[in-house]
């Protein structure tokens, strides 16, 4: 497998704090690579270090065999950017910013295939101050990829979507990487990062404090599916006792909950909902829950990720 | 190349689109010509040199687009283009970040002719305009005044930090400006000692430049207001050199 990014011992200090303090990793070709952190973990400044637009105090940088600081030039025509906080001219429209970045690069894609492509046709004659959220980002995604990169650098893409366009946006991304070209996005979402990302990185306060598929990340929990449901009144004493030979029990006033030792919920449930059945309880609302990254998440960093669904 | 013109041809399509800059570059200017001319006409005058208010308007008007473009024009959107991120999202591709810089500079100085040219156009067909001096040395002296104007708009949007206090800072250096320095009328108008305060304010020397040249009077003349308009450009591109951020 070929690399598209490796960093070694990436430290950046600003003032007295250490944003990034002394990360390595690596980005293999034609994945997703996501960096999840809070906010202030350094996921911003990690990805602006690689774009060559910050200046790390130490360590080494490779990105496409190329560095970042040194052949920044070259590099620039290579990779695909879009930036957390970032605007174009509110006159401008659609189309003419794409025909203007387009001008940048030697070897542009055809910017008329990408407007179709990204479902911003009708919008070509809209200035940009007349887009919506949604379509704004998928401007910056067609700008990004006006190179014809081979690697994409999306910082905060989805942060201000509604989810209907959070999840259009992780099929266009799926469809970007299907195309073999490698991308590197952060985000604050763990749904996110856990249904699009292929690996992650988890960054907290700078440190990168877990790497690995989202899969094997939350199988490292170890912990097993759990079955949820709520009982009418209190839950009778005897029940806990005869659950407890399933599972781990759990009840908190009119919610319970048992977790086993599988990561797969069937047999699980089976032997709750059996057990249930042979019983005199009244009970509702039942489903099975699995271990997210959401829980990774909270057991690494202790801190509890923003919503995935903004107010 | 390729990508300088296409970015000066957006930013001239950029400047015409916000009708503020287009109106008080390209409208109001010749509104007030015609305004004092139905006024005064442009019968010759002991006052203003045995030349006509039109004759003196047309190369002061021309000063006051200079200031318009270059310190509502320049200054704030340079510094819009930095609060928003313009700047650095073309920071991250191979263009020259130069570019940007040359474009808005070229668009506002080819505005700058566009609004001369009206007011020319306007004083001619309509008052008989008098012009004795040489179009070279005029348009030599518009580029000086020009350059050393727009430097200080350059200034102005590095050393601010916000679009919004580009644009008040802007707003208080341009309207004294306008009015004490010959610019919005003849400073012959005004009393000596505002005069006085007139010396401090570069537009003066911006309107003593041109107003000298359109009635054919020689550059040695006017050492003074070269001398202090290429002081200005040249410590205007020099601050804004130390000062201009990216982001």
């Amino acid at each position: 497998m070929n690399t598209a990014v490796v960093v070694d011992g990436l430290l950046k200090i600003y003032g007295d704090v250490r944003a990034v303090d002394d990360i390595s990793f690596d980005v293999h070709e034609g994945e997703i690579f996501g960096i999840v952190g809070p906010n202030g973990a350094g996921k911003t400044t990690t990805i602006e270090c690689l774009e060559g637009l910050r200046k790390p105090d130490a360590g080494s940088m490779l990105v496409l065999g190329l560095d970042p600081q040194r052949d920044r030039r070259a590099l620039r025509g290579l990779c695909g950017v879009q930036l957390q906080h970032s605007t174009l001219p509110e006159r401008l429209k659609v189309w003419e910013a794409l025909d203007l970045y387009s001008s940048f690069y030697e070897h542009p894609a055809n910017w008329e295939r990408l407007l179709a492509h990204l479902g911003l046709e009708d919008r070509r004659g809209a200035p940009f101050a007349a887009l919506s959220g949604g379509q704004r980002q998928r401007l910056f995604v067609a700008l990004a990829l006006l190179p014809d990169p081979r690697l994409v650098f999306l910082d905060e893409l989805t942060t201000g979507l509604d989810p209907q366009a959070r999840r259009d946006t992780w099929d266009l991304i799926r469809g970007v990487r299907d195309e073999g070209k490698t991308i590197m996005l952060t985000t604050h979402f763990m749904e996110e990062a856990e249904r699009l990302c292929d690996r992650v990185a988890i960054l907290d306060r700078g440190h990168l404090v877990a790497l690995d598929t989202p899969e094997a990340l939350i199988a490292s929990l170890g912990r097993g599916a759990r079955v949820v449901f709520a009982v009418d009144g209190p839950a009778p004493p005897e029940l806990r006792d005869a659950l407890e030979r399933i599972g781990q029990v759990q009840i908190d006033g009119d919610r319970v909950s048992v977790q086993g030792q599988a990561s797969d919920a069937s047999q699980l449930l089976v032997d709750v909902v059996s057990l249930l059945a042979r019983s005199v309880v009244q009970y509702r609302d039942l489903r099975t829950a699995q271990p997210t990254l959401e829980d990774v998440f909270l057991k690494l960093t202790g801190s509890r990720s923003e919503r995935g669904d903004e107010p | 190349m390729k990508s300088l013109l296409k970015m000066t041809w957006v930013e001239a399509k950029l400047f015409l689109r916000e009708p503020f800059g287009a109106f008080f570059t390209l409208v109001f200017p010749v509104g007030l010509l015609f305004l004092f001319g139905s006024i005064y006409g442009n019968e010759p005058s002991e006052l203003l040199g045995g030349r006509g208010t039109i004759d003196i308007s047309v190369p002061a008007y021309t000063a006051m687009i200079i200031a318009t473009t270059s310190l509502m024009g320049l200054g704030i959107t340079m510094a819009a283009y930095r609060e928003q991120g313009v700047l650095r999202r073309l920071q991250t591709t191979p263009v020259s970040p130069l570019a940007i810089l040359v474009a808005v500079t070229a668009v506002l100085f080819g505005m700058t002719l566009v609004g001369m040219a009206l007011l020319v156009l306007a004083g001619r067909l309509v008052y008989q305009m008098r012009f004795e001096g040489q179009l070279l040395s005029v348009l030599a002296g518009l580029m000086l005044g020009s350059l050393s104007m727009l430097s200080l708009g350059f200034m102005l949007a590095g050393v601010m930090r916000t679009a919004r206090s580009a644009q008040i800072v802007g707003m208080v250096l341009l309207y004294p400006m306008l009015f004490l320095s010959g610019a919005g009328f003849p400073r012959e108008l005004l009393p000596a000692t505002i005069q006085k305060v007139s010396a401090f304010l570069p537009l003066t020397y911006v309107v003593n430049l041109l107003r000298g040249l359109w009635v054919g009077e020689s550059w040695g003349q006017h050492t003074t207001n070269v001398v202090v308009l290429s002081v200005l450009l040249v410590a205007g591109l020099a601050i804004s050199a130390l000062t201009f951020r990216w982001e």
